[in-house]
């Protein structure tokens, strides 16, 4: 698009800082500071996928045993909200871009809402898996011989799971912001980075989740 | 994506009449603490990792005191909390926030000609992050400490250990935040943020040096940090994944641990070479031999450096066909770091060399960065480090490059942008004494060292047979000398603030843009943003004019 000169009310609400030249370069590198902090998470997970890889190789039987007696029903349902979130997320800020205010807002409480079900989804799991004494450390009886690698797989399920709904209620309260933000009109066709930076997060968590979803459910479930 | 484009002038006062950014912002404790200028934050690291220079230094001390006689002085537990608070507090407080959080802080923007870093507020978190670090940090020394080693080795640090190891781990994690914030500022600014005609090859060394650094620590430090937040649960819960009692496996602990603490010994040198390469052409008048090479070797390192962690391990129960593999990787991984030391010399081939204290500091670095690199490749061959592993040998390779070398970048790095960063010349001749005593201090302390290894001396016991007593006495009284060399500069630095000659902005008579603006320099750094038009380090046969 052509780069006309703005209108003064426009200005302010570019929130242009001193180090930056024009606005589009304020944008784009808030853009590219988001991307550079999703390398950091991503081997922030990596650690932990580390672990779960080694010791996965380590103890097949083990793992596939206790990965068995995961709850993949709502695993399942919790893999579909999500991914419908990310979509109202990259609607709302599709909406942002064409300056429609209102559905830039409702898209993104919808979002917020769907992450908030996600985390209703996860807690009545963890319920279930208090009541069957699997949270090691807490809660946790179960025996045979492969019980202490049962413990090492719900150890990292709790882990991997826990840091992952730590991000999405990061990701919610961040989305319910924006979706405020939206409403009261702080955005436009001009501004509305904030928006798509935290699409950007809101979709890396998602990602998180379509790995962590068939190493939980699906590895014990597959093969013979 | 919609493009809108503002291009107004900021607002900026008439060239001349500024204050500096000492002065701008006033100078009342509100004005610093809650400052988004990254030459004030700067300052504000400054303070606070020379405060745990000291502190780590004062472990240090008590170290050396106890291994001048035999038996020790302390109590075996107590020298392992000691040894264990020195590293901790070194490498995570003092040396990797060092020169990225400082001198880079303060530059980076300077000679990239930006008005500050990309993100200052982040900047300015980094630094509380860094803090509230800190502070747990002496809060598990002061109540009582930690013996697990800096490196925490499981299941000791979650099983057996009866010291503060949550609230250390706790520490370091938080510090870890810190980093990559720094990092990641780091990163986006030198993407985003460099001036007109600034092109990646016209980039000071400096800048290339902290880019491979930041890229090591946005994508090594989220790997330390989730190792030790499942250390912390593990100890806490007696649940997890690193003790064999439990199941687990302590070799994944050590395999997590040094796939970060391998390149982040790469975190706590590169600055440092980003130091020599500026200082090095400045006082031989001469451009930086091989620039290209320099840089790349850099982002070589910086790559390779996540490869070969496992060098650490070798006797620790990885395979033989593991051992050779990372034993050839950490022999490659020599090569850049050689390359380096070469185009330093080449440098100074028929330069016009000058003996100012940063100069001294510099050629001290080659010298002593050199001998521990060579000796990396020592420990890296799989024969000798099954007799050197856990010995006085290891201890003193790392220290030759660490102290001998990331310590005296930093200090020839301060008092060369000390004018820059104060406005004020320090007092020559004393910089000159200090950095003199440093260089003979260090060796005597740690080449004793070396041979001590070689002979067999275990590293981390209070106590040892008497026949290593010469060499250890030797070492404690180097270490004195050198404790006088490091307390030098804080008397004589903080004299010059007040009393110091005024600098101009360019004292130096140096290339980079960080000479042409005012010394101190004015809060957003430069009245016109800066155009480049040539390469770094023109001193011959065209200097670089003054006027542009
Ligand atoms: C020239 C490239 C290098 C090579 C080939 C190399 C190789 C090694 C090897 C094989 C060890 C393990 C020895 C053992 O535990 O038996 C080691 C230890 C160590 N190196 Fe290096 N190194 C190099 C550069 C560096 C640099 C640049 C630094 C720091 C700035 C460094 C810091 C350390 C530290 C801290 C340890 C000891 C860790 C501990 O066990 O506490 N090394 N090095
Ligand atoms: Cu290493």
């Amino acid at each position: 698009m052509s780069e006309t000169p703005l209108a003064p009310q426009d200005l302010g609400r570019l929130h242009l800082e001193p180090q930056y030249a024009t606005a589009r370069q304020q944008a784009e590198t808030a853009a590219f500071g988001m991307w550079v902090f999703l390398a950091t998470e991503v081997l922030f997970f990596g650690g932990m996928l580390f672990g779960y890889t080694y010791l996965r190789a380590t103890f097949p039987e083990g793992f596939a045993e206790a990965a068995r007696e995961t709850h993949v029903i709502i695993g399942t349902i919790n893999t579909v909200v999500l991914l419908t979130s990310s979509f109202t997320m990259a609607w709302a800020v599709h909406a942002a871009e064409r300056d429609r205010r209102r559905a830039t807002a409702l898209l993104l409480a919808a979002t917020a809402l769907l992450g908030l079900l996600f985390l209703g989804l996860k807690g009545l799991e963890y319920y279930k898996e208090w009541e069957e004494g699997v949270v090691p450390g807490l809660n946790f009886h179960k025996d045979g011989p492969n019980a202490h690698v049962a413990a090492m797989f719900y150890y990292l399920y709790f882990m991997l799971t826990g840091v992952h709904g730590l991000h999405v209620t990061i990701g919610i309260g961040l989305v319910a912001l924006m979706a405020v933000r939206a409403w009261r009109g702080g955005f436009s066709a001009r501004y509305y980075t904030p928006v798509e930076v935290t699409g950007l997060y809101w979709h890396f968590v998602d990602l998180v989740w379509i790995f962590l979803y068939p190493l939980i459910y699906l590895a014990g479930r597959s093969g013979p | 994506m919609t493009t809108a484009t503002f291009t107004g002038q900021s607002e900026e006062p008439a060239p001349g009449s500024q204050a500096s950014y000492l002065t701008a912002e006033g100078f009342t404790l509100r004005s610093w603490l809650l400052t988004k200028d990254h030459k004030r934050i700067a300052i504000l690291y400054t303070i606070s990792i020379t405060l745990f220079f000291f502190v780590g230094g004062a472990a240090a001390t008590l170290i050396r005191f106890n291994l001048v006689t035999p038996p020790g002085l302390f109590q075996p537990d107590t020298y392992n909390r000691l040894f264990t608070m020195h590293g901790i507090v070194m490498v995570w407080f003092f040396l990797i926030p060092s020169i990225p959080t400082t001198l880079g802080n303060f530059l980076i923007p300077l000679m990239i000609g930006a008005k500050d870093l990309a993100f200052p507020r982040l900047n300015l978190l980094s630094w509380y992050l860094f803090v509230i670090a800190g502070v747990l940090g002496l809060i598990a020394i002061g109540a009582g400490g930690v013996d697990t080693g800096w490196t925490f080795y499981t299941p000791f640090s979650t099983m057996y250990s009866n010291g503060y190891v949550v609230l250390a781990l706790a520490a370091v994690f938080v510090s870890g935040f810190s980093s990559i914030l720094t990092g990641l500022n780091f990163i986006v600014s030198i993407h985003r943020l460099r001036a007109p005609g600034l092109t990646w090859y016209r980039l000071p060394v400096f800048c290339w040096s902290n880019y491979a650094t930041a890229l090591i620590l946005v994508l090594a430090t989220p790997i330390l940090a989730i190792t030790l937040a499942l250390v912390a649960v593990e100890r806490l819960l007696k649940v997890g994944i690193f003790d064999p009692a439990l199941g687990g496996d302590p070799l994944l602990f050590q395999h997590l641990f040094w796939f970060y603490s391998h390149p982040a010994v790469y975190i706590m040198i590169l600055p440092g070479f980003g130091v020599i390469s500026e200082i090095v052409p400045c006082f031989a008048r001469k451009p930086l031999f091989g620039y290209k090479f320099v840089v790349w070797s850099s982002i070589a390192i910086a790559g390779i450096g996540f490869f070969v962690w496992a060098h650490h391990m070798f006797v620790a129960g990885i395979s033989l066909y593991a051992g050779l593999v990372f034993s050839l990787l950490s022999y490659i991984i020599a090569v850049p770091s050689a390359i380096k030391v070469f185009n330093w010399t080449a440098t100074l081939h028929k330069g016009w060399i000058s003996f100012d204290a940063p100069m001294l500091y510099a050629l001290g670095f080659i010298g002593l960065f050199t001998i521990g690199g060579l000796t990396g490749l020592f420990v890296a061959n799989l024969a000798f480090d099954v007799h050197a592993t856990d010995t006085y040998f290891v201890v003193a390779h790392f220290h030759y490059i660490m102290v001998g070398g990331m310590v005296s970048a930093y200090f020839g790095g301060l008092h060369y942008w000390w004018p820059k960063i104060t406005g004020r010349l320090y007092p020559e001749w004393w910089a000159r004494i200090a950095a003199i005593l440093i260089f003979f201090g260090f060796n005597l302390t740690f080449f004793p060292q070396f041979i001590l290894g070689y002979l067999g001396m275990q590293r981390r016991y209070a106590s040892y047979p008497p026949e290593f007593q010469i060499w250890n006495v030797l070492s404690s009284a180097g270490a004195s000398i050198l404790a006088v060399g490091y307390a030098l500069p804080l008397f004589y630095l903080g004299w010059s603030l007040w009393r110091g000659q005024k600098a101009g902005p360019n004292p130096w008579a140096a290339t980079g843009l960080e000479w042409r603006t005012p010394s101190p320099p004015p809060p957003h750094n430069f009245d016109v943003t800066p155009t480049v038009t040539r390469p770094p380090y023109q001193y011959r046969p065209d200097p670089e004019p003054q006027d542009v």
